[in-house]
């Protein structure tokens, strides 16, 4: 006969002294770990349900403009730095680890329409309704100097907005022309016009460098290459587009905020259908920034509240709005990825959360390993109704959510009535626009 | 467009050309990588030599410098990587390694970490999604052999026992064994000489150190048994029916005469539920924190002991019910009937998951096994049978007993123990995840008393037997899993790591309604909701959002782009496509006529003796 029994010694299970760590030996055979899916279910419901909790994404507000801000720009070099540009042609550079003022420039009279800063975070330019371009030191005068720009240029017509180029000395000016300028001269390189109206905005693009877009008051959207001189194509909407941002992580990508409440992301090669049509808000919108990993962009709007959209999803996964924020007039989402800044109509400049649930701060080991696997849970059980309810519940503003409700019914009944349209005509005479074809008007080059 | 692309163009040929003019210095172990390189990659390595020496300045062949581009790396296409290691590599030393790459995992074990079942396909989906699946399938799979690696450092081996060359080891009496095994193991074997509150029923606690036990005239105790400490010992001056541990040793249930009482671990009286009166079975579903009580009145409740509230109480419309046993794989209660069958509940629904129609007459006992693919049952025409529960409940084996077992238990490794008045039988599987064999027993022993209870300690080779002459703890080598995992049920833990424990097994507390027959079906596609989705998504846009667009064929230069060649180009891809759908059809045909040819051929005509 020969006989084995189980027999542990607890000395090989149990602590030596109470200094030490308990011993966990672990199996990982599945009969040991009945349930296993239904226990991961409930831990990404309960990890669902925390995200809601912890979602406090407003993290300060900067006072001290006294008109309403008009234009932001991210410094490039230093994370804490933001410079905003009112409507009453005062530019303040803030510090946002301390969240307060460091400097105030009374730059333009009128409008301070544009500002940016040149690549190398040493000087930023500004553009104004008095028909200037400003070049301004990003260090204060030193005592007893006075605050005075490096450079100003004074222009013929108004300018509307201004870009740096990412790597050279040269910079963009758009009004009734874009103007390309070089940083030593006080007349344009070249200026470029297609049509004869107002440019709202135009942008380097980040990756290739040469290339521009501009967006215009006839509705069209025009890209330009720098070494060429002449516009490259032009795709004209159903309403006008507000300004448009490129993608910094993909060199072809660029979307669009437009006054028909949408955001479009366009591939620049093809033009005549853009890649995602973003619905959600209620009002036109007015400004949009790429995260800089490229994944997701936030857009300002008209009614009140700041969203931001994954670029390949056509909805929006969060929305921020409190009851004091009016018109948000511009938005950057900062260098780090981890927070938006928007400045509104009622002079004060907002910092929050870019993952509204996140926990500032360093993360112990632990608390990251469970974020990480909460995360891959919430991931994995995402579509079940009930997480799926609890997740993307958001409270929305009276004037927001009946806004909603209204142009549901409304977007109903146009559905309805082309489905109706289409049953009663001759098959094949009626054809179905896709909702991405359909606010395009025409795509020239 | 072309402007765009350009500065790609330009950039190219020179980093090439100023990677050609450095060269680089070759180390001396990296001889072989290079010239396997050289000879991996296209185009003699000769002639490339030459090429450089001539005109170092301008390399005009295309292929140069993209051969140069990667110097030191050796080019392997895309070998997997296990293949590659395969190969022995050769240390500075010389010396070669003898087990080069990951050791081998054997199939089976990989097998049992394996959680997706490859021959369940999914619907139709867009590539995107597709992809994305394939990917989380590859991870599985992955994760699955690194799972199947780390059994390699499980510390215990399980027991056994062996007869020497014909000797049945069902012969071997348990004064044997504890003569033979060691002195820690030969204090497991005990029996408390209680023949006066008699016969007993008994549990033990999840993670095995505790043993709970009542009398049928009122006798209750608890006691760790490892060191034969008593915890608490009352009588409740009542019928004890049953008696359960609930999530940890703190608490137990009792099913006294009247009604349900919960005791703690002193013997204090914490609560008297009167909604579940005249139980005669209990179960602990542990994961979902249910007590499950069988009654006299043939209710079957649920009570939810987290918070105290009756979940469920369903009529099984079938009488006394006093066989009852949970599943372990998916906390589905099997009742057994005084009709023959078996039935599965669940909280959820008012009707029985399932009948199975087991016996001649009444059902004894009915045992499931912890993997929760074989049930045990026994009947009064003294039959045990085993049925597999996955799929059809088709019955896999049976044996006609003397007596007729009574009680049924399966242990952790997939032993059936059956008590049969005074005599206790064991049965062991052939190998790992097959059913018990029902030929040979592998032991046997006789008690001093009629079994009430039976129940194999978790985590330890003990066997314990409640009887009219009170506890008899008996030694079954190879019953239990020798490794715990220590995040569930430890034996050793500490107060603390105990207090932790619970408070991480209520958050995750698995609620009632996710209990079905099977518990995976939680995380696959629910292919029929979804295309129903579909179909009314259709239905309600008046056409299909997600159809593919008749082919258009894309102009092309140089004047090919005639309307003719259009409309040949355009036809080609209608053609084809109708082909398929022509042959699609022609496959299913002839099922479908084998189908229908044989009623035909059933019913014989007249005509058919001139058939030849």
């Amino acid at each position: 006969m020969k006989v084995k029994m189980l027999s542990r010694n607890p000395d090989n299970y149990v602590r030596e002294t109470k200094l030490d760590l308990q011993r966990v030996p672990r199996n990982y055979d599945p009969t040991l770990h009945p349930f296993e899916v239904p226990r991961e279910y409930v831990r990404a419901l309960n990890a669902t349900k925390l995200e809601r909790v912890f979602a406090k994404p407003f993290l300060a507000s900067l006072d001290g403009h006294r008109d309403g801000v008009n234009c932001l720009a991210k410094h490039p070099k230093s994370l804490a730095t933001v410079l905003s540009g009112a409507c009453d042609g005062e530019v303040r550079i803030w510090n946002l680890t301390k969240r307060k003022c460091i400097r105030t420039i009374q730059a333009h009279e009128g409008f301070v329409r544009g500002i940016c800063t040149r690549f190398c975070g040493t000087s930023f330019f500004t553009v104004g309704d008095d028909k200037t371009v400003k070049q301004w030191k990003m260090d204060g005068p030193g005592y007893g100097e006075e605050e005075e720009p490096l450079h100003t240029i004074l222009g013929k017509t108004v300018y509307t907005g201004i870009d740096h180029h990412w790597k050279e000395a040269v910079f963009a000016t758009c009004g009734q022309q874009v103007d390309i300028w070089d940083e030593q001269r006080t007349s344009p390189i070249c200026s470029m016009t297609w049509g004869f109206d107002s440019i709202s905005s135009v942008k380097f693009n980040p990756i290739e460098t040469f290339l521009l877009g501009s967006c215009a008051s006839d509705r069209n959207i025009v890209l330009y290459d720098m070494r060429q001189a002449t516009p490259l194509k032009k795709v004209i909407l159903d309403m006008r587009t507000n300004t448009i941002c490129w993608n910094p992580m993909e060199a072809f990508i660029f979307t669009a905020a437009n006054e028909d409440y949408n955001l479009y992301t366009f591939d620049m090669r093809a033009l005549d259908t853009p890649v995602m049509v973003h619905m959600d808000h209620v009002s036109a919108v007015l400004d949009v920034d790429y995260s800089p990993t490229g994944k997701e962009f936030v857009s300002a709007s008209f009614d009140k509240s700041i969203r931001i959209f994954p670029v390949d999803k056509s909805r929006s996964r969060e929305v921020y709005h409190t009851k004091r924020m009016q018109h948000v007039i511009c938005v950057k989402w900062t260098s780090d990825s981890k927070y938006i800044m928007c400045g509104s109509d009622e002079m004060n400049i907002r910092l929050w959360k870019a993952n509204a649930s996140e926990k500032l701060g360093v993360l112990t080991s632990r608390e990251k390993a469970a974020k990480d696997y909460n995360q891959k849970l919430k991931e994995k059980f995402q579509h079940h109704p009930h997480i799926k309810r609890i997740a993307r519940h958001r409270h929305l503003p009276k004037s927001i959510y009946s806004q909603i409700q209204e142009q549901r019914i409304m977007k109903e009944a146009r559905r309805r009535k082309e489905v109706n349209r289409l049953k009663h005509s001759k098959p094949g005479s009626v054809s179905i626009v896709p909702e991405k074809k359909k606010h395009i008007v025409a795509v020239v080059k | 467009m072309e402007t765009a692309s350009k500065p790609g163009r330009d950039v190219q040929p020179k980093k090439a050309r100023l990677q050609t003019k450095k060269k680089k210095p070759r180390r001396y172990w990296e001889k072989e990588a290079t010239l396997t390189a050289a000879g991996a990659s296209p185009g003699p390595p000769r002639n490339k030599k030459r090429n450089r020496e001539l005109r170092p300045q301008r390399p005009k062949n295309i292929n140069l410098p993209k051969k140069s581009r990667i110097p030191g790396k050796p080019q392997f296409p895309k070998k997997p990587r296990e293949q590659r290691n395969l190969e022995p590599q050769r240390n500075l030393s010389g010396a070669q390694d003898p087990f080069p790459g990951p050791a081998p995992i054997p199939e089976e074990v990989a097998r049992k970490f394996r959680r997706i079942d490859k021959s369940k396909k999914l619907p139709h989906s867009k590539s995107k999604t597709r992809s994305r699946l394939e990917v989380a399938e590859a991870e599985e799979e992955e994760i699955s052999i690194k799972a199947a690696r780390s059994e390699l450092l499980l510390a215990e081996e399980p027991g056994f026992l062996e007869g020497e060359d014909g000797e049945d080891t069902a012969k071997i009496r348990q004064a044997e064994i504890v003569e033979a095994v060691d002195i820690a193991s030969a204090a497991k074997h005990f029996d408390l000489n209680l023949r006066q509150f008699g016969p007993y029923r008994l549990n033990y606690s999840p993670v095995g150190r505790h043993l709970a036990f009542g009398g049928h005239r009122g006798h209750v105790a608890t006691l760790d048994w490892v060191t034969k400490r008593l915890m608490c010992e009352i009588n409740v001056m009542e019928a004890v029916r049953d008696i359960r541990f609930l999530h940890s040793e703190a608490l137990f249930a009792v099913a006294q005469n009247r009604w349900l009482h919960i005791y703690d671990n002193q013997g204090i009286e914490l609560h008297c539920i009167r909604r579940c009166d005249r139980v005669t079975r209990l179960e602990f579903l542990p994961f979902h924190f249910l007590l499950a009580t069988a009654s006299e009145t043939g209710f079957l409740t649920y009570l939810d002991v987290s918070v105290g509230k009756i979940v469920a109480a369903l009529n099984a419309r079938a009488g006394r019910l006093d066989v009852m046993t949970k599943n372990p794989y998916n906390a589905v209660i099997h009742l057994g009937h005084s009709n023959g069958t078996v039935s599965l509940w669940s909280p959820a629904m008012k009707e029985p998951l399932a009948k199975i129609l087991c016996h001649r007459g009444g059902v004894r006992a009915v045992a499931v096994d912890s993997t929760g693919t074989y049930m045990a049952t026994s009947g009064l025409d003294h039959q045990l049978k085993i049925f597999d529960l996955r799929g059809m409940f088709q019955p896999l084996s049976a044996r006609t007993l003397p007596q007729g077992a009574g009680h049924l238990a399966f242990s952790q490794r997939g032993l059936l123990a059956a008590g049969m008045s005074d005599v206790v039988n064991i049965w062991m599987g052939q190998g790992m995840a097959s059913p018990p064999s029902l030929e040979q027993p592998y032991l046997t022993h006789r008690l001093s008393g009629h079994v009430h209870g039976l129940h194999f300690c978790p985590f330890e080779d003990v066997l314990g037997l409640g009887h009219s002459g009170g506890i008899t703890s008996m030694l079954v080598p190879g019953a239990a899993e020798p490794n715990f995992d220590g995040l569930e049920n430890n034996p050793y833990r500490s107060q603390k790591q105990r207090q932790e424990w619970e408070v991480k097994a209520l958050l995750e507390k698995v609620p009632a309604e996710l209990i079905c027959l099977d518990p995976r079906a939680l995380a696959e596609v629910d292919v029929i909701s979804l295309e129903q989705e579909k179909k009314e998504r259709i239905e309600r846009l008046g056409y299909d959002p997600e159809a593919k667009a008749p082919f258009q064929p894309k102009p092309k230069q140089k004047g090919r782009s005639s309307t003719a060649s259009l409309v040949k180009r355009r036809r080609k891809v209608m053609d084809k496509e109708h082909r398929d759908k022509v042959r699609q059809s022609l496959e299913q045909q002839p099922q479908k006529q084998e189908k229908k040819a044989k009623p035909l051929k059933a019913r014989p005509s007249a005509l058919d003796r001139f058939v030849r």
